[in-house]
């Protein structure tokens, strides 16, 4: 495979095209929604039209607009179809002949899609997943090529650096610093690893990268390897998500076909093989010491760091450990350039966030927007606000390890910086929006059973702590306890979060801290009256 | 989360025997694929029976105990056999907030169950999720495999009621 051939597969590819596209979303959210039924209606009510000289129907990725789906969109006329159901294909194909359509319709132009900005989503509703062909059509391992050939490993790796990419997993690390770590440290064999994990309730950005467009990760970790030495990678995807693991083998297949994994990638000397591994239902597994064991085949136990992965990983070999959206920001810098990469976002957030919008919001899905974007806009704008009026009351952001951030503090731009100052985090990108008949101390109760749950018992603050918490927050809610209780539940918090191994504990009393801070009446209302007084020295 | 539909003849137990041992040679029985050999234990076998396990063991080089820790690590695996069907209520804090702790109160009340059990007809388990990554289509129920999104009490219970009645005891 040189550029010619990968050039004349993108050429083949724009020739097969039609005029019209009908695109239908198969991506797990809208199949739950029956869209694969759809996508078959669709095809056979074309071939009834006998338009199949005309039209094509493509089964895409996520569109973003999950909570309306299943999503159907037309190219070039830009017609947009919501909550389609498949006995109204029919109605949608003629639609294109100019006959009416009583289809629920959208709004291509809302607040909702005008308010993004795809960098890392670009792709997503509009190629086909499982044909690398399509992803070839749009400019597609390029980049691969042009690093292969144009740029000496430090080249990228100063790229990356310098277009101020910082890791998506959470806690936001220089990409370009783990990068160079990893590219200096000693070791016969390297491995680059994709962390597919996604465990946060409420978050499903990477679900849906790796769903709508697996190539573009694929192609960010062969970049990622050549740049640090690495000729293996794994990619770390949870069990739960099957339609995922089932399209990343596919473009593994393809992309080894057609020689852009596997040996003398490009006809050059670099090598790069992935292999997938199925996680096995274990949050603490995304963190990433356990999911070395993990991938090792062992439990998925966190080990203290340092050593860190990047000098000692798998198999005690230097490793390199990215999000999948941090893998998949890689190609779009090569692309465009780090300066061009640079411009977007704040001054310490650079690019754009996938966000997982859910909870009380009308507008519910996935959006790409570039950092430093308001709550305000984002809870209001693109969400559209509540749902039935009810007052929004907080957003929660970051998962188990993170916080609720108040509606009166929703003008805090979105960023790494911002949220940790409002008391929680980015996370992976998740927001649940909250509203007025959400209980606080529920929410609270709830992460902590959650961590309690997960918890790899390896350590005795967090084993023994988060049982505790979990047992005083219960008794908070059914209104059994007393201040004296809210006191011992705080400084737990405090213990866990200082003396616990690894993130997970750590992270652990974030909920309940946040929570605190911005909504402490509503514990404080709770706590019994009696017992109140018996604290104060009285029988 | 395979569920095998009623109408797929059952692999014979030498066949699912050959099938793992298929898996286990294509990772040349390196001990490090352990989680790998587990994950098509389960799909070929429903659960992980304590022989299965035993059986792993020997045929990885593993102690047995490495093989029983991790399996019983793992939430994804499970010991026991599960029900004909199955039914998965995202707890996940996306439908936690849009309702979904009243679906599984429901359906505890339909079934006599309690999350995470299998009644005792070996008919039906009733089980619960951190997250399906379905958030956007919350709250989510998975029924026999199937994600079912936006999903309420009264048809869930509905559905769940048709799916019992269906099927005969002796599929
Ligand atoms: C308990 C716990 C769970 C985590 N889960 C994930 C996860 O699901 N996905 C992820 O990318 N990172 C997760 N992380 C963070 C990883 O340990 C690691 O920092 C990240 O994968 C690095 O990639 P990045 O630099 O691209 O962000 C988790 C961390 C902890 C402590
Ligand atoms: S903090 Fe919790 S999850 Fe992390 S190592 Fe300790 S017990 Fe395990
Ligand atoms: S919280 Fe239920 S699917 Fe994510």
């Amino acid at each position: 495979m040189d550029l010619a051939e990968l050039h004349a597969i993108a050429e083949r590819e724009r020739a097969r095209r039609k005029a019209v596209r009908v695109l239908c979303c198969t991506s797990s959210g809208c199949q739950a929604s029956r869209s694969l039924e759809l996508f078959h209606q669709l095809e056979a009510a074309v071939t009834a039209t006998g338009q199949d000289e005309a039209v094509e129907v493509a089964s895409v990725g996520c569109m973003g607009f999950c909570g309306q789906g299943p999503m159907v969109r037309v190219e070039p006329a830009n017609l947009l179809f919501e909550r389609v159901r498949p006995e109204q294909a029919p109605e949608i194909i003629a639609a294109l002949a100019g006959q009416p359509c009583s289809v629920e319709r959208g709004d291509p132009n809302h607040p909702f899609f005008t308010r993004q900005m795809h960098v890392v989503r670009r792709n997503g509703g509009i190629i086909d997943p499982e044909r690398i062909e399509e992803y070839i059509a749009a400019g597609g391992y390029e980049a691969l090529y042009r690093v292969l050939h144009d740029f000496s490993p430090a080249e990228v790796i100063q790229e990356i650096t310098r277009s101020g990419l910082r890791g998506r997993g959470g806690a936001g690390y220089p990409t370009g610093l783990k990068w160079a770590t990893v590219a200096k440290s000693p070791g016969e064999r390297k491995f680059v690893v994709c962390n597919g994990d996604e465990g946060d309730p409420g978050a499903f950005m990477d679900r849906s990268i790796l769903e709508s467009d697996p190539h573009l990760v694929l192609e960010g970790m062969a970049i990622a390897a050549y740049a640090v030495g690495a000729h293996e990678g794994y990619i770390f995807v949870r069990g739960e998500y099957p339609l995922a693991i089932q399209r990343l083998n596919r473009a593994i297949n393809q992309a080894r076909k057609l020689g852009l994994l596997g040996s003398q990638i490009f006809e050059t000397a670099f090598d790069f093989k992935v292999e997938i591994r199925v996680g096995a239902g274990a949050f603490v597994c995304g963190e990433e010491t356990a999911l070395i064991a993990s991938i090792e085949g062992r439990r998925g136990q966190p080990r203290p760091r340092p050593p860190y992965p990047a000098e000692k990983g798998l198999w005690g070999f230097p490793t390199l450990i990215n999000n999948v959206e941090t893998f998949a920001n890689i190609v779009p810098i090569i692309e465009n350039g780090a300066d061009w990469y640079a411009a977007i976002g704040t001054e310490k957030s650079k690019g754009t966030k996938v966000f997982a919008l859910t909870g009380k919001v009308r507008n519910t899905g996935l959006i790409e927007v570039p950092m430093g974007m308001t709550l305000r806009e984002i809870v209001e704008d693109l969400g559209g606000g509540s749902p039935d009026g009810t007052p929004v009351k907080a957003v929660q952001t970051g998962g188990p390890s993170g916080g609720c951030i108040p509606a009166r503090l929703f003008d805090t731009p979105v960023d790494y910086e911002s949220l940790a100052a409002a008391g929680s985090i980015m996370g992976s990108g998740g927001m649940v929006v909250m509203d007025d008949h959400t209980s606080m101390v529920e929410i609270a109760r709830f992460y902590m059973a959650f961590c309690m749950d997960e918890s790899c018992g390896k350590c005795v603050p967090c084993r023994v702590g988060t049982v505790q918490m979990h047992r005083l927050l219960s008794k908070i809610a059914a209104g059994q306890a007393t201040p004296v209780d809210l006191e011992q539940l705080e400084q737990l918090c405090r213990l866990v979060r200082e003396t616990s191994l690894c993130g997970l504990g750590q992270s652990a009393p974030n909920p309940v801290l946040s929570t605190l801070r911005y909504f402490r009446e509503e514990y404080e209302a709770l706590l019994r009256e009696d017992a109140a007084a018996s604290a104060n020295g009285k029988p | 989360m395979s569920n095998r539909a009623p109408a797929d003849p059952a692999p014979t137990a030498d066949n699912r025997q050959k099938l793992l041992e298929a898996t286990m040679r294509r990772h040349q029985y390196r001990p490090d694929a352990l989680i790998e050999v587990l994950h098509k234990a389960q799909e070929l076998y429903g659960h992980l029976s304590p022989q299965l396990l035993a059986s792993i063991a020997r045929s990885l080089h593993l102690p047995p105990s490495r093989v029983y820790g991790v399996a019983t690590f793992y939430h994804f695996f499970s010991l026991a056999p599960q029900g004909e069907h199955t039914c998965t209520v995202c707890l996940g804090t996306a439908c936690y907030v849009k309702g979904a702790m009243e679906i599984l109160t429901a359906l505890e009340a339909e079934t006599g169950l309690k999350a995470g059990h299998t009644s005792p007809d070996g008919r039906l388990s009733l089980l619960t999720a951190r997250c399906l990554g379905a958030c956007g289509i919350a709250p989510a129920v998975v029924l026999d495999g199937v994600v079912i999104g936006h999903a309420d009490a009264e048809t869930l219970r509905a559905r769940l009621h048709a799916l019992l009645e269906a099927t005969p005891v002796a599929s």
